[in-house]
């Protein structure tokens, strides 16, 4: 009994890392979201952001992004995996390890870098980084959030059973209807969390955006680092507070759907 | 064929994309150009100009520092914390780890803002309105980011290990932290320095936690703590990446390239080695059968 409470004591530093700097943070953003500056309640930050338009503008566009960004994302590495997964085309681990290699060099130096050569090619057709933000933060983000999409995609599209897809040819189905109906149902798992590996972040992403687009996009994760630049905690908190409601939606969605999937794999067959 | 061609094409044409900003910053950095995009013949100055930037220098030592000190630190705290877990009830278990993979699924600026809200309550309210930003703040960013990740890389190789071997040691006379030390850490060693990389390669790579929590110290004495991160943003946001960070892309990546390298040579040999220890196996049953 007494080594059973030794063991369990080697968790003490950790379990007060959690309470310290985890649970109590989230607590003092509650009550900064809630308080004015001199620490008593209000909804001011609640009004602010809710009949700010600007501020609101900034939620809507960063969402409309990050669905955008996830949709690319999903359009390039859904083939991309498929190819690499695949046997016949490709057997090794490496050129997986290719895709994901850049993501070990530091992020901030990829988007300057990515940015420069943005700069370059679109110097010869006589524009600027600066009249296209749209376009380049676009590419940045696709490029930065690739590999995330495609690790999740490979590693479930790896675990196919590949008599579904015989059978439901045998069945007599062509081949859009067998992906549709044996291919891509085993991959969902896959696409959600792939999805969130890419939505969220982009959403609350910074460097990317401010870099691309030259400060001329702003998106969520912008928004909060303004506040924090000017001090502005209580602005900042009850932004941060948006932002964790939002990922515990997409949470309880995703995980929603994921059960679901399972559920209907298991069932079908 | 033709689709095993256009395959190969669509691969590796994705690849060129994702490698050309970088392939980019390495052919220029053997230049002496100063500007993006000229080239003014091959030259190793940039090379020379990188050691002799105190700025760059600098802000690569805090990185450096920084990333060892958090990975070591997010390493045994996340660990230990694994073990312990895991002889707790079930119940305690579950609530420990749902809380674990709340900074996992939450956003980074909502972590900074979270610690930067409470750093600066503490400095108001504790120390008469004083800043406690600092590099202790800093270690306290990267580890929070870091110390779920460690715990989830440590606790699948404890639910894979032997618990009789532990109870073993035990009944043979051996102290509990003895045992823990020569029974439990050696099985979950590949948890822990798979933990101990990614925690390294999180702080290497953050930004916004150490734009948020940074104070002075460290190499950068009274200034803010400059990491690469930090510094190479406030670079781009005026102007083009600074043409010496060229010559340390070169070297990160020759870093990053070798270690993948070794470290896939190494998978194969010991893959190599289990299919070599298989089919011996093998072939003692069917021996064995035949007798």
């Amino acid at each position: 009994m007494k080594d059973r409470a030794f063991r369990k004591s080697l968790a003490i530093p950790f379990a007060l890392f959690l309470i310290l700097f985890i649970i109590i943070p989230i607590l003092f953003i509650i009550f900064y979201a809630f308080t004015d500056s001199n620490g008593y309640f209000t909804f001011n930050a609640f009004k602010e952001f809710f009949t700010s338009t600007t501020k609101l503008n900034v939620l809507l566009i960063s969402v409309l992004i990050g669905l955008f960004n996830t949709l690319l994302c999903l359009l390039i590495a859904y083939p991309l995996a498929y190819l690499l997964s695949n046997p016949k085309i490709n057997k090794s681990y490496i050129l997986v390890l290719l895709f994901v290699l850049p993501s070990w060099i530091n992020f901030v130096l990829r988007t300057g870098a990515l940015r420069d050569l943005l700069s370059i090619i679109l110097g010869w057709f006589h524009t600027t980084t600066g009249q296209h933000p749209l376009f380049c933060t676009m590419v940045g983000m696709v490029l930065n959030y690739l590999p995330f999409t495609i690790l999740p995609l490979y590693s479930t599209m790896l675990k196919i059973d590949y008599s579904r897809i015989e059978a439901a040819k045998d069945l007599g189905c062509n081949p859009f209807k067998t992906f549709c109906k044996a291919y891509f149902p085993q991959t969902l798992a896959g696409v959600i969390s792939a999805s969130m590996m890419v939505f969220m972040p982009t959403i609350s992403s910074y460097v990317i955006s401010d870099t691309m687009s030259e400060g001329k996009i702003m998106l969520f994760g912008n928004s909060i680092y303004l506040s924090f630049s000017n001090s502005d905690w209580n602005g900042g908190s009850f932004m941060s507070l948006i932002m964790l409601v939002i990922i515990f939606l997409c949470m309880l969605l995703t995980g929603k759907f994921q059960k679901e999937s399972e559920k209907g794999g298991s069932g079908s067959w | 064929m033709v689709k095993k061609i256009l395959s190969y094409i669509y691969i590796y044409l994705i690849l060129l994309v994702t490698y050309l900003p970088i392939l980019y910053l390495i052919v220029y950095s053997f230049t002496g150009a100063t500007i993006t995009g000229q080239w003014s013949g091959f030259s190793f100055k940039l090379y020379g100009d990188l050691f002799k930037n105190k700025e760059i220098l600098t802000a690569l030592g805090n990185t450096l520092i920084l990333a060892l000190i958090a990975s070591l630190v997010s390493t045994i705290v996340g660990a230990l914390g694994a073990i312990g877990v895991y002889y707790m009830k079930n119940r305690t278990r579950k609530i420990v780890e749902s809380i674990n993979q709340v900074p996992i699924v939450n956003a980074e600026v909502v972590i900074a803002m979270s610690l930067t809200v409470m750093f600066v309550f503490i400095g108001q309210k504790i120390f008469q309105g004083k800043s406690i930003f600092s590099f202790y703040t800093l270690l306290i960013g990267h580890c929070t980011l870091a110390i779920p990740f460690v715990y989830i890389n440590v606790k699948p190789k404890l639910t894979q290990m032997d618990p009789s071997l532990y109870e073993a040691a035990l009944d043979l006379g051996t102290t509990p932290t003895k045992a823990i030390h020569k029974v439990i850490i050696p099985q979950i060693v590949p948890g822990i320095i798979s933990g101990f990389v990614l925690a390294f390669t999180l702080s290497l790579d953050d930004f916004i936690v150490t734009a948020f929590t940074r104070g002075p110290g460290l190499l950068s004495g009274e200034g803010q703590i400059e990491t690469l991160s930090t510094l190479i943003q406030a670079k781009i946001k005026k102007g083009a990446v600074p043409p010496e960070m060229r010559p340390l892309t070169t070297f990160i990546f020759l870093i990053v390239v070798t270690i993948v390298i070794v470290r896939s040579i190494y998978v194969n040999v010991k893959a190599k080695k289990a299919s070599k220890l298989l089919s011996l196996h093998k072939k003692r049953r069917i021996k064995l059968n035949e007798k």
